[in-house]
């Protein structure tokens, strides 16, 4: 029988460490390492694949906006305070990381300082030990002022700090730099911008390795061919040998699947389309499990239920 | 694509005199001043000057592999000399050049794979410089024949298809862009392809612009490798956006810088 032709990559992918343990100078007991592979994803025959691609779970800092009932409903009164619903994550749903998304510092959703952003940070590395995510509010000009804050807040941790844009980039990565950090790097759906902000991030004297791209993605239905076609592209050219996009891949895999109509219409709406409760879990499964496949290598995501599908899914496929 | 520093080369006469009086700093910096440029690898040619091309090589491989592992290529016609620096190098080795001659090929083919050397080999013969395409194809068909046969990873083959003075050979320019697209073609895996750029503006008035318009032709027909003057930087330039053109890169605003960094 003919044998598959295999593929030989002179590329690898940077190893992003997440986390800072005692040793290390941080509080972390969970250190986790992202990235490093030699091959695209799964193909163990062509090259090593050291680390399982990971899954933070999103909590944010104010009560959700307009997050849909079943999200709602599974967490509960912990969605009133960002300590005890961190908490909720690790203990119950042993979330190996957490992503923090500061809402509550956008002028339109509560306008918080930075100096209370920062404290917050501070308490919640108090309260969980798993590695942070954190992201801004999507305001560039609130997030250059919260987001250094946060940065020294957690100094030494070495959480992973975005979002980097390309007009807006420069006060984050020194930030990041300052305080011993890893970077998201965001593009908006765009090969060309990914590769050049790379560039700009390392000139400021910020490591590749250091940095993780949001390729920025859309839900199943909504885009996701047209992410996955990029990520898969980029990939080719990392293991081809082209440094400057060698990075790790980090998804916003919940913000994207919970805002699908799919995911959102009540069964009363679409009764062919069954349980509102499981769309939502499904839509939010089949995004994350897409993108697994095109190079995701950490995803952001919310509903337990969803995780727990992914984690197991990603067992299997590591185990194959 | 691969790119060969020709610059130590004891044609030069800064290199022949450091080659003398065993100067290695000039040696070493003319090394690291091409690698900086984005040279992959780096040419070491005696010169025409050496009384003892044999020591004079060894010499040359010792002090570059001082500052660099770049692999380095052995550019010699006599195969004692190659086996010369073959003996002295640690680094990756190419060996620059075989003819299509059965003399050569039978010494070189097997010093080559012994040593896991790469090998460039050039379309010509004692018969002379070919005179057009399908002469060039006949000894670029010769050579990997030869390789094949003597289980030498033709992956690791570079053809040659001598490239001539733009003012001395006009008519065969567009044979040799031609040759480096059918020397692909040869045999499956294909050989790679390379070229002694400078040859082609020899006793030119502008010969950077020269080499730099050949070279981007010989890229969009297949070109994999040339030897050239890496410190040319609008060569480089150039050599980078033609590939970049043939989609061989990303594209970003900062491509150029991209590239250097890789």
């Amino acid at each position: 029988m003919a044998q598959p032709a295999l593929e030989k990559w002179q590329g690898q992918v940077a190893t992003l460490k997440l986390g800072a343990s005692k040793e290390e100078g941080g509080s972390r007991l969970g250190v986790i390492k992202i990235g490093g592979q030699q091959t695209l994803p799964f193909l163990f025959n062509e090259g090593s694949i050291p680390n399982r691609p990971q899954i933070a779970f999103e909590i944010w800092d104010i009560m959700p906006v307009d997050w849909p009932q079943e999200l709602l409903k599974t967490y509960g009164e912990v969605l009133n305070d960002p300590l005890a619903w961190a908490q909720t994550c690790v203990r119950q749903y042993k979330a190996q990381a957490l992503c923090i998304k500061l809402v509550g510092a956008h002028p339109d959703f509560g306008n918080k300082s930075a100096a209370q952003e920062a404290a917050l940070i501070a308490k919640l590395l108090k309260a969980v030990d798993v590695p942070l995510i954190i992201l801004g509010s999507g305001d560039d000009a609130k997030d250059n002022l919260i987001l250094p804050a946060c940065c020294q807040a957690a100094k030494g941790e070495r959480c992973l700090i975005g979002s980097a844009v390309q007009d807006n980039y420069k006060t984050l990565a020194a930030a990041v730099l300052a305080d011993g950090h890893n970077i998201i790097a965001e593009s908006p759906i765009d090969i060309n911008i990914a590769k050049q902000l790379n560039i700009l991030i390392s000139d400021m004297g910020l490591s590749l390795e250091r940095i993780a791209i949001n390729p920025t993605i859309g839900a199943l239905g909504y885009g996701l061919e047209y992410a996955y076609s990029i990520m898969e592209r980029v990939r080719l050219a990392a293991l081809s040998g082209d440094k400057t996009v060698a990075n790790l891949f980090i998804c916003l895999v919940a913000q994207e699947s919970w805002r699908a109509k799919e995911a959102k219409a009540s069964s009363a709406e679409f009764p062919a389309w069954g349980a509102q409760v499981e769309r939502g879990i499904i839509w939010e499964t089949i995004t994350a499990t897409s993108l697994i496949q095109a190079g995701a290598d950490l995803l952001v995501m919310r509903h337990p239920k969803a995780v727990e599908k992914v984690n197991k899914h990603i067992d299997e496929l590591m185990r194959s | 694509m691969f790119i060969i520093g020709e610059l130590i080369n004891g044609m030069y006469q800064n290199i022949a005199k450091a080659i003398k009086e065993r100067d290695k700093s000039v040696i070493q910096k003319c090394a690291l001043q091409q690698i900086q440029a984005g040279a992959d690898a780096l040419d070491v040619n005696c010169g025409p000057a050496s009384k003892n091309q044999v020591s004079d090589i060894a010499w040359l491989a010792e002090v570059i592999q001082e500052v660099t592992d770049k692999p380095l290529a052995l550019d010699s016609s006599k195969p004692a000399v190659i086996e010369a620096g073959l003996k002295a190098i640690k680094n990756k080795a190419i060996i620059n050049s075989t003819t299509a001659d059965q003399e050569k090929l039978s010494v070189l083919v097997p010093l080559a794979k012994r040593h896991n050397a790469k090998l460039i080999g050039i379309s010509i013969s004692n018969k002379g410089i070919p005179r057009n395409k399908d002469q060039r194809l006949e000894l670029a068909a010769t050579i990997v024949a030869f390789c094949a046969e003597a289980d030498f990873p033709i992956q690791d083959l570079y053809l040659d298809p001598i490239v001539l003075p733009v003012n001395v050979a006009q008519p065969q320019m567009k044979d040799i862009l031609e040759a480096i697209h059918e020397f692909k073609i040869i045999s499956d895996p294909a050989p790679n392809t390379i070229v002694g750029l400078s040859n082609v503006s020899q006793g030119t008035c502008s010969r950077s612009l020269v080499n730099r318009a050949f070279l981007t032709m010989a890229v969009a027909w297949g070109l994999d490798a040339a030897i050239l003057d890496p410190l040319d930087k609008e060569l480089m330039d150039a050599a980078i956006t033609a590939e970049l053109i043939l989609n061989k890169q990303i594209d970003c605003d900062s491509y150029l810088e991209a590239y250097r960094k890789k």
